[in-house]
């Protein structure tokens, strides 16, 4: 008689790591049907920010999702790339919530949102120079001893460009995960909007990056408006579709890289969930054809 | 200045030059690439005004929360919090002052906005709570402890009946909302629940928030509003779980 071995009792929802599977962001919207229909998804996501109230339905819904779910806790308000100290207080809320949840995969961006006393509530560009690159590997230092655990920072979308910068954004992205050991975030619409917004050439700008540090990919959508010179400005607004370049581009990341945990973002205009899953279920068939 | 300094400066003051030190790969404007920056930001924040304060929230409004936005941007990354000072905005804000209702309004839903996301706590169940008042010798030296979630407000205007008829999307000229109304707002479960209620009821549980035990919240309220119904309220209380504990007032000792 075979006896199952640890390994394979494990749920996934008990599992180390977030499973080589798609994801979908955890809407409030979503919450009742996804625990009336238990739908066939490989994790959720959730924004740390919104779930660091006292208590109520957010906490009555994650925890009950989390329980059948793997988790990644995702953060945007914690300033990494901020000039400023980071935000002592708010690191103790992440640590609380790690601690409740226990989720399989905590990351941040590559961005400042704070400055000073005030909260601008957007992820906004830095310089790339070797005093703000020592500066955002201190934070993710910190970061990762007070949560202790590793994190993993993603790639921003940006419109603009630093005269002061001394670095390629990849080179310096490489250069803070060579320091701290922490793992890359591929937000692959990220990574077209700002190569068609800088005018590079995306896969060049993928290929410049240590993909060996990749733990999850980011999809989404993004908006389309023109600049001064009437050129194309693609804005990661979180609201629409998958583009097809940026599917395109998903494929050339993923026989890059092997299959990895892959989540489907959408925080504007949020459609039913089914919609989602549909994306959800795309992103799977594009996983399945570099599954081993 | 540094270059974030002057980024978050440029980014609050809507007609600020774009800072120095940026450009656009193409040769653009980089103020046409600052431009995205500065409306993801106050849009973002408009629209989580607009969220948390549903009836207020039209095109006179988010043309409000603008200048809230520029004036008072968020000192927290917990946005749920944000616009905590918003209705006292709303009260100094001369062009608002034709619809004198609406900072009560925004009370209400700032109420409501905190009762949702308030502490959970273990509530007495229903019999549990009439038995030990019926079994109680000291009812009058009984204290109740209620629900976090659980605020009220007092208002000179309808603030129930004008927040009830925007939900049930009816014109409020079919009633005149220039007469007194208190509010109880509580969580019960996850739904949240707004009730009207006299000027003696709020005042009765705000006694009771404040510690007091029932025989002087009642003499309190009494003293409000010689309407005050006692039965009435705590039916009300017990019925939507409000209370979490009953206990004697400790003696205090010598």
């Amino acid at each position: 008689m075979m006896t199952p071995t640890p390994d394979s009792m494990v749920s996934p929802a008990q599992a180390p790591g977030l499973p080589l599977r798609t994801g979908l962001g955890l809407k409030t919207q979503h919450f009742t049907h996804v625990l009336e229909t238990c739908p066939d998804i490989g994790f959720f996501e959730v924004h740390a920010e919104n779930y660091m109230v006292a208590g109520g339905p957010f906490h009555h819904y994650l925890g009950l999702i989390r329980a059948q779910y793997p988790l990644s806790l995702h953060g945007v308000g914690l300033s990494i790339g901020g000039e400023g100290p980071l935000d002592h207080e708010h690191l103790a809320r992440l640590a609380m919530l790690i601690e409740r949840y226990q989720p399989q995969s905590f990351s941040e961006h590559l961005a400042w949102s704070s400055h000073g006393p005030v909260f601008l509530n957007d992820l906004l560009p830095l310089a790339y120079d070797a005093s703000t690159l020592s500066q955002v590997c201190d934070h993710v230092d910190q970061v990762q001893s007070t949560l202790k655990r590793p994190m993993l920072l993603e790639n921003p979308s940006t419109y603009l460009q630093f005269q002061r910068s001394t670095l390629d954004e990849t080179d310096f992205i490489g250069e803070i995960i060579r320091r701290t050991g922490c793992g890359l975030l591929l937000d692959v619409n990220n990574v077209y909007v700002s190569c068609i917004n800088h005018q590079r050439d995306p896969l060049a700008y993928i290929d410049a990056l240590p993909l060996r540090a990749v733990g999850e990919i980011h999809l989404a959508g993004f908006a389309e408006d023109t600049d001064s010179l009437g050129d194309r400005l693609l804005i990661d607004d979180h609201g629409a579709p998958i583009d097809n370049a940026v599917w395109q581009l998903y494929e050339q990341v993923l026989a890059r890289t092997g299959p990895v945990a892959t989540l489907i973002e959408r925080d504007n205009q949020v459609p039913a969930f089914s919609v989602l899953q549909a994306e959800a279920q795309q992103a799977q068939w594009y996983l399945s054809q570099v599954a081993r | 200045m540094s270059i974030q300094q002057a980024f978050a400066q440029a980014l609050l003051t809507p007609a600020a030059a774009c800072p120095e030190g940026v450009f656009s790969s193409n040769g653009a404007d980089p103020a046409s690439r600052f431009a995205v920056y500065r409306n993801n930001v106050h849009s973002s924040l408009i629209n989580g005004l607009a969220t948390a304060y549903p009836v207020v929230g039209d095109e006179f409004f988010r043309a409000m929360a603008g200048l809230y936005v520029q004036a008072y941007p968020p000192a927290t990354p917990l946005i749920s919090e944000y616009g905590n000072s918003l209705a006292d905005f709303i009260q100094g804000f001369e062009p608002a002052s034709s619809v004198p209702y609406l900072a009560d309004i925004a009370r209400l839903e700032r109420l409501r906005v905190r009762a949702y996301h308030a502490a959970d706590r273990q509530v007495l169940d229903q019999p549990g709570v009439l038995q030990q008042l019926q079994g109680a010798e000291q009812l009058g030296h009984l204290r109740v402890q209620l629900h976090p979630s659980l605020a009220t407000l007092n208002s000179p205007y309808a603030i129930v009946a004008v927040w009830a008829a925007h939900q049930a999307e009816d014109a409020i000229d079919t009633f005149n909302p220039r007469h007194a109304q208190g509010a109880l707002v509580l969580r019960q479960g996850v739904a949240v629940k707004v009730f009207a209620i006299d000027s003696g009821s709020v005042t009765f549980i705000n006694s009771l928030k404040h510690g007091a035990g029932l025989e002087v919240a009642v003499a309190n309220a009494l003293e409000n509003s010689d309407e005050f119904d006692l039965h009435q309220c705590l039916t009300l209380l017990i019925s939507h779980d409000a209370i979490t504990h009953l206990h004697l007032e400790q003696k205090v000792s010598p």
